[in-house]
Protein backbone atom coordinates (compact mmCIF):
# COMPACT_ATOMS: atom_id res chain seq x y z
CA UNK A 1 0.00 0.00 0.00
CA UNK A 2 2.08 3.17 -1.34
CA UNK A 3 -0.14 5.68 -2.70
CA UNK A 4 1.40 8.73 -4.16
CA UNK A 5 2.52 11.10 -1.69
CA UNK A 6 0.60 14.30 -2.72
CA UNK A 7 3.40 17.39 -3.59
CA UNK A 8 2.46 19.39 -0.53
CA UNK A 9 3.12 16.14 2.13
CA UNK A 10 6.59 15.71 0.20
CA UNK A 11 7.44 19.47 0.96
CA UNK A 12 6.65 18.62 4.89
CA UNK A 13 3.49 20.09 5.36
CA UNK A 14 0.71 18.41 7.20
CA UNK A 15 -3.00 17.70 6.19
CA UNK A 16 -4.17 20.41 8.40
CA UNK A 17 -1.55 22.73 7.30
CA UNK A 18 -3.05 22.20 3.54
CA UNK A 19 -6.53 22.29 4.52
CA UNK A 20 -6.17 25.65 6.38
CA UNK A 21 -3.89 27.03 3.31
CA UNK A 22 -7.04 25.86 1.10
CA UNK A 23 -9.79 27.53 2.96
CA UNK A 24 -7.98 30.73 3.44
CA UNK A 25 -7.19 31.34 -0.43
CA UNK A 26 -11.33 30.55 -0.71
CA UNK A 27 -11.85 33.07 1.55
CA UNK A 28 -10.00 36.15 0.12
CA UNK A 29 -11.39 35.47 -3.39
CA UNK A 30 -15.03 35.91 -1.65
CA UNK A 31 -17.19 39.20 -2.53
CA UNK A 32 -16.65 41.93 -0.51
CA UNK A 33 -19.70 41.56 2.84
CA UNK A 34 -18.78 37.82 2.79
CA UNK A 35 -15.17 38.14 3.04
CA UNK A 36 -14.96 40.17 5.73
CA UNK A 37 -17.61 37.90 7.42
CA UNK A 38 -15.32 34.90 6.74
CA UNK A 39 -12.21 36.52 7.71
CA UNK A 40 -13.70 38.09 10.88
CA UNK A 41 -14.88 34.36 11.89
CA UNK A 42 -11.28 32.87 11.90
CA UNK A 43 -9.48 35.54 13.95
CA UNK A 44 -8.39 34.25 17.78
CA UNK A 45 -7.85 35.71 21.00
CA UNK A 46 -5.77 34.49 23.10
CA UNK A 47 -3.39 34.57 26.18
CA UNK A 48 -0.75 31.87 27.01
CA UNK A 49 1.70 31.96 29.28
CA UNK A 50 4.70 29.54 30.23
CA UNK A 51 5.03 27.53 33.60
CA UNK A 52 8.43 27.96 35.08
CA UNK A 53 9.15 26.17 38.76
CA UNK A 54 5.29 25.95 39.95
CA UNK A 55 4.94 29.51 38.81
CA UNK A 56 3.39 31.24 36.13
CA UNK A 57 5.05 33.34 33.63
CA UNK A 58 4.13 36.93 32.43
CA UNK A 59 1.30 36.27 29.99
CA UNK A 60 1.59 36.44 26.31
CA UNK A 61 -1.75 37.75 24.89
CA UNK A 62 -1.84 36.80 20.96
CA UNK A 63 -4.71 38.52 18.79
CA UNK A 64 -5.82 38.76 15.40
CA UNK A 65 -8.12 41.75 16.36
CA UNK A 66 -7.88 44.90 14.94
CA UNK A 67 -8.05 47.06 17.88
CA UNK A 68 -4.79 45.58 19.52
CA UNK B 1 7.15 -21.56 12.74
CA UNK B 2 4.37 -23.87 12.02
CA UNK B 3 2.51 -23.53 15.20
CA UNK B 4 -0.19 -21.98 13.96
CA UNK B 5 -0.83 -24.05 10.75
CA UNK B 6 -3.37 -26.43 12.57
CA UNK B 7 -5.58 -23.62 13.84
CA UNK B 8 -5.23 -21.72 10.19
CA UNK B 9 -6.17 -25.31 8.49
CA UNK B 10 -9.23 -25.37 11.27
CA UNK B 11 -10.84 -21.69 10.21
CA UNK B 12 -13.68 -21.82 8.42
CA UNK B 13 -12.86 -21.01 4.67
CA UNK B 14 -14.79 -17.27 3.78
CA UNK B 15 -17.81 -17.93 1.12
CA UNK B 16 -17.57 -15.97 -1.88
CA UNK B 17 -21.83 -15.77 -1.88
CA UNK B 18 -22.54 -11.85 -2.01
CA UNK B 19 -25.49 -12.17 0.85
CA UNK B 20 -22.52 -13.87 2.99
CA UNK B 21 -20.37 -11.76 2.52
CA UNK B 22 -22.64 -8.81 2.89
CA UNK B 23 -23.69 -10.13 6.50
CA UNK B 24 -20.07 -10.35 7.71
CA UNK B 25 -19.07 -7.06 6.34
CA UNK B 26 -16.98 -5.05 8.81
CA UNK B 27 -18.98 -1.24 9.04
CA UNK B 28 -16.91 1.34 9.15
CA UNK B 29 -16.28 3.23 12.06
CA UNK B 30 -17.66 6.34 11.15
CA UNK B 31 -21.03 3.93 10.23
CA UNK B 32 -23.82 5.40 13.25
CA UNK B 33 -25.53 2.58 14.88
CA UNK B 34 -29.29 1.44 13.94
CA UNK B 35 -30.45 1.08 17.87
CA UNK B 36 -29.79 2.77 21.23
CA UNK B 37 -27.03 1.38 21.91
CA UNK B 38 -27.25 1.55 26.03
CA UNK B 39 -26.08 -1.28 27.78
CA UNK B 40 -28.92 -2.70 29.67
CA UNK B 41 -27.49 -5.19 31.65
CA UNK B 42 -25.33 -1.86 33.28
CA UNK B 43 -28.81 0.08 33.28
CA UNK B 44 -30.77 -2.51 35.15
CA UNK B 45 -27.48 -2.25 37.81
CA UNK B 46 -27.39 1.41 38.17
CA UNK B 47 -31.20 1.19 38.77
CA UNK B 48 -30.69 -0.47 41.23
CA UNK B 49 -27.73 1.33 42.80
CA UNK B 50 -29.19 4.76 42.06
CA UNK B 51 -32.44 4.78 41.64
CA UNK B 52 -32.77 8.55 42.02
CA UNK B 53 -30.19 9.45 39.45
CA UNK B 54 -30.46 8.79 35.49
CA UNK B 55 -27.44 6.72 34.04
CA UNK B 56 -25.01 8.40 31.99
CA UNK B 57 -25.04 9.20 28.61
CA UNK B 58 -22.21 8.59 26.07
CA UNK B 59 -21.51 10.59 23.33
CA UNK B 60 -23.48 8.25 21.01
CA UNK B 61 -26.02 7.95 23.03
CA UNK B 62 -27.08 12.15 21.66
CA UNK B 63 -26.15 11.13 18.24
CA UNK B 64 -29.46 10.39 16.45
CA UNK B 65 -29.39 6.39 15.25
CA UNK B 66 -29.91 5.88 11.57
CA UNK B 67 -31.56 3.45 9.96
CA UNK B 68 -30.03 -0.12 9.14
CA UNK B 69 -29.25 -0.40 5.55
CA UNK B 70 -32.29 -1.44 3.62
CA UNK B 71 -33.00 -4.11 1.26
CA UNK B 72 -33.85 -2.59 -1.90
CA UNK B 73 -32.25 1.48 -2.58
CA UNK B 74 -33.99 3.68 -1.04
CA UNK B 75 -35.08 6.63 -3.88
CA UNK B 76 -33.25 9.28 -1.95
CA UNK B 77 -30.05 10.35 -0.39
CA UNK B 78 -29.79 11.96 2.55
CA UNK B 79 -27.05 14.23 2.79
CA UNK B 80 -25.45 16.18 5.97
CA UNK B 81 -22.79 19.10 4.83
CA UNK B 82 -21.07 20.23 7.58
CA UNK B 83 -18.73 23.10 8.09
CA UNK B 84 -16.65 24.18 11.54
CA UNK B 85 -18.82 27.25 11.73
CA UNK B 86 -21.88 26.10 10.16
CA UNK B 87 -24.47 23.17 9.18
CA UNK B 88 -25.13 23.78 5.78
CA UNK B 89 -27.44 20.81 5.08
CA UNK B 90 -28.73 18.89 7.83
CA UNK B 91 -29.92 15.46 7.10
CA UNK B 92 -31.38 16.77 3.63
CA UNK B 93 -32.89 14.45 1.21
CA UNK B 94 -31.85 15.18 -2.15
CA UNK B 95 -31.17 12.76 -5.34
CA UNK B 96 -27.73 13.24 -6.59
CA UNK B 97 -24.67 15.13 -4.92
CA UNK B 98 -21.62 15.35 -6.92
CA UNK B 99 -18.41 16.08 -4.83
CA UNK B 100 -14.86 17.00 -6.19
CA UNK B 101 -12.77 13.86 -4.98
CA UNK B 102 -8.79 13.88 -4.65
CA UNK B 103 -9.74 11.08 -7.40
CA UNK B 104 -11.84 13.21 -9.80
CA UNK B 105 -15.88 14.25 -9.61
CA UNK B 106 -17.44 11.66 -7.64
CA UNK B 107 -21.14 11.39 -8.47
CA UNK B 108 -23.34 9.84 -5.08
CA UNK B 109 -26.65 8.57 -5.91
CA UNK B 110 -28.58 6.33 -3.12
CA UNK B 111 -27.71 3.11 -3.00
CA UNK B 112 -23.92 3.89 -3.47
CA UNK B 113 -21.18 1.64 -2.54
CA UNK B 114 -19.96 2.86 1.32
CA UNK B 115 -16.60 4.91 0.63
CA UNK B 116 -14.84 7.22 1.82
CA UNK B 117 -13.23 10.24 -0.24
CA UNK B 118 -10.75 12.85 0.50
CA UNK B 119 -11.99 16.11 -1.15
CA UNK B 120 -9.83 18.39 -3.41
CA UNK B 121 -11.07 22.19 -4.31
CA UNK B 122 -13.34 22.38 -6.42
CA UNK B 123 -17.48 22.36 -7.12
CA UNK B 124 -19.81 20.67 -5.18
CA UNK B 125 -23.11 20.11 -6.80
CA UNK B 126 -26.87 19.56 -5.01
CA UNK B 127 -29.02 17.77 -7.05
CA UNK B 128 -33.12 17.57 -5.96
CA UNK B 129 -35.33 17.50 -8.57
CA UNK B 130 -34.73 20.17 -11.18
CA UNK B 131 -32.86 22.50 -7.88
CA UNK B 132 -29.39 22.54 -8.48
CA UNK B 133 -27.24 24.07 -5.59
CA UNK B 134 -23.47 24.65 -6.21
CA UNK B 135 -21.07 25.17 -3.33
CA UNK B 136 -17.15 25.54 -3.63
CA UNK B 137 -15.17 23.62 -1.46
CA UNK B 138 -11.51 24.01 0.03
CA UNK B 139 -10.57 20.68 1.08
CA UNK B 140 -12.61 18.46 3.42
CA UNK B 141 -14.26 14.69 3.15
CA UNK B 142 -17.06 12.80 2.06
CA UNK B 143 -18.31 9.43 3.91
CA UNK B 144 -20.47 7.52 1.91
CA UNK B 145 -22.37 4.73 4.12
CA UNK B 146 -24.43 1.89 2.93
CA UNK B 147 -27.56 3.11 4.19
CA UNK B 148 -27.41 5.90 1.31
CA UNK B 149 -26.98 8.47 4.27
CA UNK B 150 -23.84 10.83 3.49
CA UNK B 151 -21.95 12.94 5.24
CA UNK B 152 -19.44 15.69 3.59
CA UNK B 153 -17.53 17.93 5.64
CA UNK B 154 -15.11 20.68 4.46
CA UNK B 155 -13.38 23.81 6.03
CA UNK B 156 -14.74 26.44 4.00
CA UNK B 157 -17.39 26.13 1.72
CA UNK B 158 -19.70 28.70 0.05
CA UNK B 159 -21.98 29.26 -2.81
CA UNK B 160 -20.20 29.73 -5.89
CA UNK B 161 -22.31 33.07 -6.76
CA UNK B 162 -20.24 34.45 -3.61
CA UNK B 163 -16.81 34.50 -5.26
CA UNK B 164 -15.45 37.33 -6.83
CA UNK B 165 -14.21 36.50 -10.63
CA UNK B 166 -11.37 39.60 -10.31
CA UNK B 167 -9.64 38.24 -7.33
CA UNK B 168 -9.88 34.60 -8.64
CA UNK B 169 -7.71 35.98 -11.61
CA UNK B 170 -5.76 38.28 -9.56
CA UNK B 171 -4.61 35.69 -7.30
CA UNK B 172 -3.82 32.85 -9.64
CA UNK B 173 -1.47 35.44 -11.41
CA UNK B 174 0.08 36.40 -8.70
CA UNK B 175 0.76 32.51 -7.46
CA UNK B 176 1.51 31.47 -11.17
CA UNK B 177 4.28 33.77 -10.47
CA UNK B 178 5.36 32.94 -7.04
CA UNK B 179 5.82 29.09 -8.34
CA UNK B 180 8.81 30.26 -10.35
CA UNK B 181 9.81 32.47 -7.72
CA UNK B 182 9.87 30.61 -5.08
CA UNK B 183 13.26 29.00 -3.37
CA UNK B 184 12.38 26.60 -0.75
CA UNK B 185 10.60 23.06 -1.61
CA UNK B 186 7.68 24.56 1.32
CA UNK B 187 7.41 27.90 -0.32
CA UNK B 188 6.96 26.32 -3.87
CA UNK B 189 4.56 23.90 -2.42
CA UNK B 190 2.74 26.66 -1.01
CA UNK B 191 2.76 28.40 -4.21
CA UNK B 192 1.65 25.48 -5.93
CA UNK B 193 -1.59 25.38 -3.34
CA UNK B 194 -2.33 28.54 -4.36
CA UNK B 195 -2.19 27.68 -8.15
CA UNK B 196 -4.26 24.53 -7.59
CA UNK B 197 -6.92 26.55 -5.83
CA UNK B 198 -7.38 29.49 -7.54
CA UNK B 199 -7.52 27.66 -10.86
CA UNK B 200 -9.98 25.35 -9.51
CA UNK B 201 -12.36 28.05 -8.73
CA UNK B 202 -11.50 29.70 -12.53
CA UNK B 203 -13.07 26.38 -13.80
CA UNK B 204 -15.81 26.35 -11.39
CA UNK B 205 -17.22 30.16 -12.15
CA UNK B 206 -16.49 29.57 -16.56
CA UNK B 207 -17.46 25.48 -16.15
Amino acid sequence: MSAPMPFWRAAGMTYITYSNICANLVRNCLKEPHKAEALNREKVHFAISTWKDGKAEKPVIRSDLAED
Amino acid sequence: MFRHAAKLLRRPVPTTSPAASAVSRRPFSSDLPAAETADPAFVEAWKKLIPNIDPPKTPLSFMQPRPATPASIPTKLTVNFVLPYASELSAKEVDMVIVPATTGQLGVLPGHVPTIAELRPGLMSVHDGNDVTKYFVSSGFAFIHANSFADIIAVEAVPIDRIDANLVQKGLAEFTQKVNSASTDLEKAEAQIGVDVHSALNSALTG
